[in-house]
């Protein structure tokens, strides 16, 4: 509805920017979304009133299908201005609901534009079991051989239940913008104390949970510019390639899981870690553009894995 | 939270056929507004839900000055506020107003 009309200013469009309907309606062909539980519904939270809090009329999530280069593809994306993108009642419903329709839909991929700090604390308990409902319906998706990728380079990041349920997808686009984690910086502060996990050192924060370390430690799978052009070239190759959903993968994502903690459990910053993955200058990462960190990540074997 | 509604009459219907449009995100210092063309052509509804209380007769103003500029008749306005200033809330009903008209 709301957002640029077709065209190059739409491709150029910032992701990180972008409201979630600008992302879909940029992001699909154009015309081709139909929103599901719109906001004409007015389905909102039952629960933010009691807090005296505001709503919105699709509880920070549009969900819906459309296509993506001519192929039919189920979507939600997240706001990750209303509450954090974070997940409530109505907004978990919302998405477990999408993800179990394409079991039976079987369309050729699902895309998450996940944008979230994880569970909405007004309405904690139905937003933890939403993140366990997605989770077991991504699998269900994914079994049922439907890609599930999440794309990811939004104002809220990716983290709390958000971040386990990026851990289930088959694949992982990210931008610089992004960052994915279960515990994110604040909660790792107030629970550790600063000596730990220093919040305000945001250039630390993105050493440790950003795009760029992200993708080299093979968390995600491409890394895109900051542009929905970027990001919808990037969920094309992703779903191209997507992973079986099998034994062998499982059992290789962790094996893999294992041996990173062997090899990286006592680093104390990203810039140690990709020192031992064979970056030649890891202190020149976070500077590095999109196509000089694309050759870095081509010399890296670590990041060709599957597991997360 | 505060509940206002205004009724205005206009002169003319909104011009343009898109039944529905929606701009802006309720997030700090900005809102939401949901158009639907549901109602007669001369009747435009403005239903407003917001945290801050007390700023009924600024709202009233806002609504008014939109209503006068923008002639949105058979439109029904509904507003999810985040605590929006009134130049945000008018830039708003106007986004909200062009959109229904593409």
């Amino acid at each position: 509805m709301a957002g640029p009309s077709a065209g190059p200013d739409r491709d150029r469009l910032s992701w990180y920017e972008a409201s979630a309907r600008q992302r879909l309606d940029a992001l699909l062909d154009p015309g081709s979304f139909t929103e599901a539980l719109g906001p004409e519904e007015r389905r909102m939270s039952p629960h933010l009133p009691l807090f005296d809090l505001p709503r919105a009329f699709d509880d920070g999530i549009v969900v819906g299908t459309g296509t993506l280069d001519g192929r039919p593809v189920y979507v939600a994306a997240q706001e990750g201005r209303f509450m954090g993108g974070a997940f409530g009642e109505v907004h978990g419903g919302k998405l477990v609901g999408l993800l179990r329709a394409a079991v039976e839909g079987r369309p050729a991929a699902v895309l998450l534009l996940l944008d979230t700090g994880g569970v909405r604390l007004q309405e904690a308990n139905a937003g933890e079991t939403a993140i366990a409902e997605a989770m077991r319906a991504i699998t269900e998706v994914r079994a049922a051989g439907v890609p599930v990728v999440g794309l990811i380079g939004g104002r809220a990041g990716c983290f709390g239940g958000g971040g386990l349920i990026a851990g289930t997808c088959s694949r992982l686009a990210v931008s610089e913008g992004g960052r994915i984690s279960v515990s994110g910086p604040e909660v790792i502060e107030t629970n550790k104390g600063a000596e730990e996990f220093d919040s305000k050192d945001r250039a630390l924060v993105w050493r440790t949970m950003g795009g760029k370390h992200r993708r080299l430690i093979g968390g995600a799978d491409a890394f895109c510019d900051d542009t929905i052009a970027s990001f919808r070239a990037a969920a094309l190759s992703l779903i191209a390639d997507a992973p079986a959903f099998d034994l062998d993968t499982l059992m290789a994502e962790q094996a893999r899981l294992r041996e990173r903690i062997e090899r990286f459990g006592e680093c104390r910053d990203g810039t140690e870690i990709w020192a031992r993955l064979g970056v030649n200058d890891p202190d020149a990462v976070p500077s590095l553009d999109t196509r000089a960190f694309d050759e870095t990540v081509a010399r890296i074997g670590e990041a060709a894995h599957d597991a997360r | 939270m505060e509940s206002l509604t205004f009724r205005h009459t206009t002169t003319k219907p909104l011009p343009g056929t898109k039944p529905q449009a929606i701009t802006g995100v309720v997030a700090s210092g900005n809102l939401e507004i949901l158009l639907e063309r549901v109602l007669p052509p001369d009747a435009v509804e403005v239903a407003i839900e917001t945290p801050i209380a007390g700023y009924g007769p600024v709202w009233e103003a806002v609504v008014a000055d939109f209503v006068a500029r923008a002639q949105p008749g058979g439109v029904r306005i509904s507003i999810n506020d985040g605590g929006a200033r009134p130049d945000t809330v008018s830039l708003r009903l106007l986004q909200g107003a062009r959109l229904m008209e593409a």
